[in-house]
């Protein structure tokens, strides 16, 4: 099984692939890792401003704008990932 | 590409876009677009003034209304309503670049390119820091953005760089990546999806298929129109959030 997976990765190479599927991996490594924590934490922002918007329905116009706010900051991580999976060349 | 028997266009096709005379292309016409559009509205509303509004003033009156109550008097308060004619533009110049986003044979966020985000960004970013050093004097307001309220002494050698790196570093790119990410990670699944439906019309059998792929792009187009105002209403109101945080130092 090693010995084939060796031959396959050595051919491969020989195409001049690894590089290019390595990449592709690298890229779905880099955006899968970034999406967990703030994915995470749009869920709890969320969440947690309908809880505050049930509990006080008048309060609901600035529970929405700070939740806004927050999700925007929590969102900026996973765009990094985003951006930062473009830029990894092969 | 070749996934399924389904071509999907490289990534360049969809990033890069040809040039064509003075370096006019469709993003540079998508911008010049949105700088008409957001000109005239505001020309035409303000040269034919009317008790009751209607019309293009009508759109004028409840977008700075907007702005006015649910941008600066959530962030700034009273004070912040100089700054109004800046958000009110800045507003309206990311909400109709990216709009374009989903209007026929035009279908593509001018944001999706990184140039204009990132000088929007500096110009807030230039605001905010100027705002602060007239409102508090410099060294005030290095000290009240660098060291957070309440902070032991020992933990500010810890505190300090990151602030700074968080504050005067960070901020430009993370506003500017933020609406240019939005905006290009749509456009992608947008041409995904379109590119799905194509494919699958000219298959055989996975026709079947299509009906799905075909509802999703439908529902993703809605969502966009979401998205595009979302991401201009969350730039003008961070970039509220920057210059009022100058104006008032956390005490």
């Amino acid at each position: 099984m090693a010995l084939a997976l060796l031959h396959f990765v050595l051919a491969a190479q020989q195409a001049g692939e690894l590089q290019k599927g390595l990449t592709a991996i690298g890229r779905g490594i880099v955006y899968g890792g970034a999406a967990i924590g703030p994915g995470i934490g749009i869920g709890l922002i969320v969440g947690n401003a309908i809880t505050a918007m049930a509990r006080q329905p008048e309060s609901a116009g600035t529970v929405r704008t700070t939740m806004f706010l927050g999700i925007a900051f929590t969102e900026a991580l996973a765009l990094f990932g985003f951006v930062l999976a473009f830029i990894i060349s092969g | 590409m070749s996934f399924l028997g389904v071509d999907v266009p490289p990534i360049t096709h969809v990033t890069v876009w040809p040039t064509g005379p003075l370096g006019l292309n469709k993003t540079v016409l998508v911008y010049f677009l949105a700088t008409i559009i957001t000109l005239a509205i505001f020309f035409i509303a303000g040269s034919k003034k009317k008790m009751v509004p209607n019309g293009v003033q009508a759109v004028a009156e409840s977008g700075i209304d907007f702005v006015r109550e649910q941008v600066i008097m959530q962030t700034m308060g009273v004070e912040g309503l100089g700054y109004l004619p800046y958000l009110t533009t800045l507003f309206f110049f990311i909400l109709f670049s990216n709009i374009f986003e989903i209007i026929p044979f035009f279908q593509f966020p001018a944001n999706a390119r990184y140039g204009v985000p990132l000088i929007l960004a500096l110009i807030t970013w230039v605001i905010f820091n100027v705002v602060g050093v007239a409102k508090q004097g410099f060294l005030h307001y290095i000290k009240n953005s660098l060291i957070p309220p309440g902070v032991p002494k020992p933990i500010l050698i810890l505190v300090i760089p990151i602030e700074f790196i968080s504050t005067f570093l960070v901020r430009p790119f993370s506003l500017s990546v933020r609406l240019f990410a939005n905006m290009l990670a749509g456009h992608l699944i947008l041409v995904t999806f379109a590119t799905l439906c194509a494919a699958l019309f000219a298959a055989s059998i996975t026709i079947i298929i299509l009906p799905f792929s075909f509802g999703l792009l439908v529902a993703m187009t809605g969502f966009e129109i979401l998205v595009s105002f979302l991401q201009a209403f969350i730039f003008t109101i961070l970039t509220a959030v920057y210059i009022g945080g100058a104006m008032h130092p956390e005490h």
